[in-house]
């Protein structure tokens, strides 16, 4: 029987490592995610004859607990939002981390001096650690990106308090690992319960922008800790999947972190916009608009038309429109393309993800890195719903928050439509100078409205 | 016990690995269902828990593990259903094209 285990486990990390590999091309990333899925099975189904687990009682709370936890995630995934799948995988991400630490709390409650080791408990109770982080960070990640969470949080000395919480912590988790088992609940709890807090404290003052790092880095830690929880229970499916995951999440972090050129140190301890702001400019020249039917126009009788997309255009649902808009401009033989900026959306790809849901074929989308020297050659840009990643103040003004982050150069365009609901700053609060520029105009409006009225202009061309 | 001290080393080593090579060559396009398959995969911690609370012995330690699997399960299977939902919706303009290059 054990064999039988072991080798499910064994074709489980096999699936896992192949899964996630075909997950990296647009082409395999389908049947990635099916292979992941059936080694999850395989091995959820092989644990029931675990020689491990026993007892009546605990089948049936096996059971029911992944019926409850399993269903209760099937409805939530398939009714999410495309819009809203940042703070949805920030919360099962943090349920993960959950598990783990409660894997850590089980294993640290029957620990005995005669079953267990310091090297086992040590490792029990760093995975505990990481897991709780990442449970409580997530947590209130996701109440932040949902809405729940408006504000970030400050208070004198902030720093001080979450640096000596964390150090109790660790000194706590010392003395779980050399207790040799023998170990006060009180304790134990305690660790717990700083544990969590710290998790909160370090996620609250992190503002919203930054937070898709912040996802990405505590999906990294879970790996970690399912990782080490599988060194604890001695389970190789556990161990190879979790720190697979750790090593790519980290990797992924940094990529992230890279693109906003927003180094993680800089993200986790210290605070973006919110009140530092730094000397505001005078700004020359004056914002011009233009209606939605010359525009359209314009981009009729354009050869070539960049539009880069943000955020904003998938709140007001905008993407249908546009590509039904594209679909008009490419018929009349223009040229079109999608400039992704790395941080568009809420997080890497996300934008992708939603101009794909709108039917648009992903290789009419480019990359910063693809793109940013043809918007020199390109007649219109047209920006909607995206801001601080065309603010060409990150080229030039060393004191902005965000000066020397890459950005799109739709200023250099011939002419900039900038597709915006009023007047006012983006994300940051920062002042975007594009829209000041001699060859921008400014659309105002509605997304959703804008882009109809875009349609119905190109289609009173005939 | 079958995997001994510094063979969980090794393991952790080549894992680590294994992890950084295959997010290196991700296009950015893939950033958010990557991060959510790989969300997907630490699901498996739902194994760690079934075993956890199968030998679970005291209330206390069943009411943990009851609730770990529950969060576990949630990890699993909402990971999964939001990466194929997203995954779904990737497709090129060149639909005849089988092999597919991913310019």
């Amino acid at each position: 029987m054990s064999m039988i285990i072991n080798l499910a486990y064994f074709a489980a990390a096999v699936l896992f490592i192949v899964g996630l590999k075909q997950m990296s091309s647009p082409t395999t990333a389908r049947p990635g995610i099916i292979w992941a899925g059936v080694g999850m099975v395989i091995a959820t189904l092989v644990t029931f004859v675990h020689p491990e687990v026993s007892g009546g009682v605990n089948y049936t709370l096996i059971i029911l607990g992944i019926a409850i936890g399993g269903g209760l995630a099937w409805w939530s995934g398939k009714k999410v939002a495309m819009t809203d799948m940042p703070q949805m995988i920030a919360l099962y991400n943090g349920m993960g981390g959950g598990a783990a630490a409660g894997i850590g709390a089980i294993y640290l409650l029957q620990a005995t001096p005669e079953t267990v080791s310091n090297t086992g408990l040590a490792i029990a109770t760093t995975g505990s650690l990481i897991g709780s982080v990442a449970f409580s960070g997530s947590l209130v990640a996701y109440a932040k990106l949902q809405g729940l969470m408006k504000k970030t949080f400050h208070f004198p000395g902030q720093q001080v308090v979450n640096i000596a919480i964390f150090a109790i912590t660790v000194i706590l988790g010392f003395m779980l690992a050399t207790g040799g088992g023998e170990i006060g609940s009180a304790t134990l709890l305690l660790f717990f319960v700083l544990s969590l807090a710290f998790g909160v404290l370090m996620t609250l003052p992190i503002g919203g922008a930054d937070m898709p790092v912040v996802i990405s880095l505590y999906n990294a830690l879970t790996g970690l800790a399912v990782g080490l929880k599988g060194i604890v229970l001695d389970n190789p499916a556990l161990m190879i999947a979790g720190i697979v995951v750790g090593a790519a999440g980290t990797l992924l972090t940094q990529l992230m972190a890279k693109a906003m050129n927003r180094p993680i140190k800089n993200i986790l301890f210290s605070q973006f916009g919110g009140g530092s702001g730094g000397a505001e400019e005078e700004i020359e020249g004056t914002m011009k608009e233009i209606q939605a039917n010359d525009a359209g126009i314009m981009m009729a009788y354009a050869e070539k038309v960049i539009i880069v997309p943000g955020y904003g255009m998938a709140v007001a649902q905008a993407q249908h429109k546009i590509w039904e808009f594209t679909q008009l401009l490419q018929k009349r033989g223009v040229d079109v393309k999608f400039a992704i900026h790395p941080v568009a959306g809420r997080m890497p790809g996300h934008m992708n993800v939603l101009l794909a849901e709108a039917g648009v074929p992903y290789d009419i989308i480019f990359d910063l890195d693809e793109i940013n020297e043809e918007f020199k050659t390109a007649d219109v840009a047209m920006v909607i719903g995206a801001n601080d990643v065309v603010n060409p103040v990150a080229r030039t003004n060393p004191d902005s928050p965000i000066y020397g982050m890459p950005i799109l150069n739709a200023d250099q365009a011939k002419n900039v439509i900038c597709v915006k609901r009023g007047k006012g700053s983006g994300f940051s609060g920062i002042e975007n100078h594009l829209f000041y520029a001699d060859n921008n105009q400014m659309l105002y409006g509605d997304g959703q409205k804008v882009a109809a009225e875009l349609v119905a202009s190109v289609k009173a061309l005939g | 016990m079958i995997i001994e001290g510094f063979i969980a080393l090794y393991i952790f080593m080549l894992a680590a690995f294994t992890g950084y090579e295959i997010i290196s060559k991700v296009p950015v396009i893939l950033h958010t269902p990557l991060m959510s398959g790989s969300n997907f995969v630490h699901g498996i911690v739902l194994v760690g828990t079934m075993v956890a609370l199968g030998h679970a012995t005291t209330p206390l330690e069943q009411a943990i593990g009851f609730v770990a699997v529950i969060l576990a399960a949630g990890n699993a299977v909402g990971g999964y259903v939001v990466t194929e939902r997203m995954l779904e919706m990737f497709k090129t303009s060149k639909k005849d094209d089988k092999k597919g290059d991913n310019a």
